[in-house]
């Protein structure tokens, strides 16, 4: 059964039509003793997320019967986790798995004959038209593999358009991305230089990146918000790159920042990871790339591209256009080698968007900045505890450094079911006991409180 | 399909003229035929370098994608930007649509074919 509102106007022209002035009017047979004065005794609506939570809790009751330890930590409460570093965990509606389950999108998956599948093309053509309302970007494509494949990618497509054959990349983009990035060009001729970053705000360090462009430079590769959780100056970093002939390419590991931080117009290339969208934490994926840039870089964009056209009948439809530079056509001539893309899971990201909208994003954002504030501020407040790169803005990641090394804290957090930051020794020795912190919506204020407390009185102990 | 005398022609399916140190490259009517519809021609930069045989450039039509290659080594002086807009006079006009024009040292047409030859080449090569 449908439930269909009635506004005021509805429920005037209902009463007028039967001769009624009011809906009391209708009730006058019931005596008034009998009638009920106040509104019903019934609890609040509750949201989406908030009625899981109540049946998961339902759920443990029955598989443990320890309702005690259900009253105290709710189910989907038991590990909170403090990690982030290219994995987000987001709150993903239910919709979006009842929907890439049904037949019609799970089996069409990547198909040869595509334009049988109107419903696959028209999900990933409206993927791509937000993926370029959310990045500023004029075109992005129907998705890569994954964020670090796709920046990959990204300096492969730079060195077609420039005619160039090296790139300088930011050590404050994802360690795993530029080790994927130097798998792809080792063997292509194409060197990749690093170049560091500012002690003393986390952002890329513009006079060496200054130093590290060569004429040979075909792309300056930065990570906005980078590693660190720093949003980048990207405007700066674009006008020296450009200066010297090299395009810029941002990579965006989090996609909802962009509900808050500014689109990187200045850039040439953007190559976004957008697994925050919907898409789970697994061991490791699936992900889903995408890459999004200027028109006139079209032909040398990889991967798959949607496009709108109309059918023989003068009607709306959509049809995979340029596929005649793929491989599967061009063979080793191909653009790139990439042969399929993540179409289910670029499908997931468009539930997502199209569930939260514009303003949800924004909210979803601010809400995860929010956290984040109050995370590194409690945090940085525990004895022996500082943290990093504060004189930039972030967005809800902060890098911690702290007296005891990280696997101390990480231990004494993890006895109550919390997992601390991201140990960076690592990857940046230099930084020395040092954490990444990530802070998302589903982390919650309590757990913040918790873990500050459990930190500070495990000091005084030791 | 036609193949005018005073082009030669090289096995790529492509045409040449030559005035003095200019080449003027474009594409055959046959190869413009097998294309189809074509939809967008790359064009190199002017001053790029290449060797006789080398890939200049790529015509796209609605179902393929073909590497151009230069009959004969040379700088390239100019090139047709109105491609860039119209890519489909190759279709309408194969002989008279040139792609890209070279600045040639020593006139190497030895492997090139005159007219004949190469209306003889298509139909041994297409069977007809």
């Amino acid at each position: 059964m449908r439930y269909l509102p009635k506004s005021p106007a509805d429920r005037e022209a209902m009463l007028a039509e039967i001769g009624v002035s009011s809906i009391e009017e209708l009730f006058e047979t019931i005596p008034a003793e009998y009638r009920l004065t106040r509104d019903l005794k019934v609890p609040r609506q509750h949201s989406e997320s908030e009625v899981l939570d109540q049946f998961r809790a339902y759920a443990g009751n029955v598989a443990s019967g320890d309702a005690a330890e259900l009253a105290t930590r709710p189910a989907s409460k038991l590990f909170a986790s403090f990690l982030g570093a290219g994995a987000y965990r987001h709150y993903r509606p239910v919709i979006i798995d009842s929907l890439v389950q049904r037949g019609e999108f799970l089996t069409s998956y990547t198909p040869y004959q595509p334009e049988i599948a109107q419903g696959t093309l028209q999900a990933m053509f409206e993927f791509q038209t937000m993926i370029c309302e959310l990045t500023g970007m004029e075109i992005a494509n129907a998705s890569m593999y994954d964020g670090s494949t796709g920046a990959a990618e990204a300096v492969l497509m730079a060195c077609r358009v420039t005619g160039r054959q090296a790139a300088v990349v930011a050590r404050t983009v994802h360690p795993e991305y530029r080790e994927v990035m130097k798998t792809v060009t080792q063997h292509q001729g194409i060197p990749i230089t690093e170049f560091g970053y500012d002690a003393t705000t986390g952002r890329v360090d513009l006079k060496a990146l200054d130093a590290a462009i060569t004429e040979e430079t075909a792309a300056v590769l930065i990570q906005s918000p980078n590693f660190f959780g720093t949003i980048e100056d990207v405007a700066a970093v674009a006008e020296i790159a450009h200066k010297k002939g090299a395009l810029l390419i941002v990579s965006i590991a989090e996609a909802v920042s962009l509900g808050v931080v500014k689109a990187p117009v200045e850039a040439d290339i953007v190559s976004l990871e957008a697994q925050s969208f919907g898409v789970a934490v697994g061991y490791g994926g699936p992900y889903c790339g995408v890459i999004a840039c200027k028109e006139k870089f079209l032909r040398q964009m990889p991967g798959r591209l949607v496009g709108e056209t109309k059918d023989v009948n003068g009607k709306r439809g959509f049809v995979l256009t340029l596929s005649t530079r793929e491989q599967h056509i061009r063979r080793e001539k191909a653009t790139s080698n990439i042969c399929t893309n993540q179409a289910l899971v670029a499908l997931m990201a468009t539930i997502f968007l199209t569930v939260y909208g514009k303003e949800g994003i924004r909210e979803l954002a601010e809400h995860n900045l929010a956290k984040a504030a109050y995370a590194a501020s409690t945090l940085s407040a525990v004895p022996g505890a500082k943290q990093l790169f504060t004189g930039a803005p972030k967005f809800h990641e902060f890098v911690l450094s702290t007296t005891e090394s990280p696997s101390i804290w990480n231990a004494r957090l993890l006895e109550e079911k919390i997992i601390g930051g991201l140990d960076l020794t690592r990857w940046y020795p230099e930084l020395g006991n040092a954490t990444l912190w990530c802070a998302t919506e589903l982390i919650t204020r309590e757990t913040i409180d918790t873990a500050a407390k459990v930190l500070a009185e495990g000091l005084v102990e030791a | 399909m036609s193949y005018p005398e005073k082009y030669r022609y090289a096995k790529s399916h492509e045409w040449l003229a030559l005035d003095g140190d200019t080449a003027t490259v474009g594409i055959t009517d046959y190869a413009q035929g097998s294309l189809g519809d074509i939809v967008f021609v790359e064009l190199p930069k002017i001053g790029a370098e290449f060797a006789a045989g080398a890939t200049f450039g790529s015509v796209e039509s609605v179902k393929a994608v073909s590497d151009l290659y230069t009959p004969i080594g040379g700088t390239v002086t100019a090139i047709n930007e109105a491609l860039n807009d119209a890519p489909e006079t190759i279709n309408s006009a194969a002989n008279d649509t040139w792609i890209i024009k070279l600045a040639v040292k020593g006139a190497e047409l030895d492997g090139l074919l005159n007219a004949t030859d190469y209306a003889k080449f298509v139909a041994e090569e297409t069977g007809h």
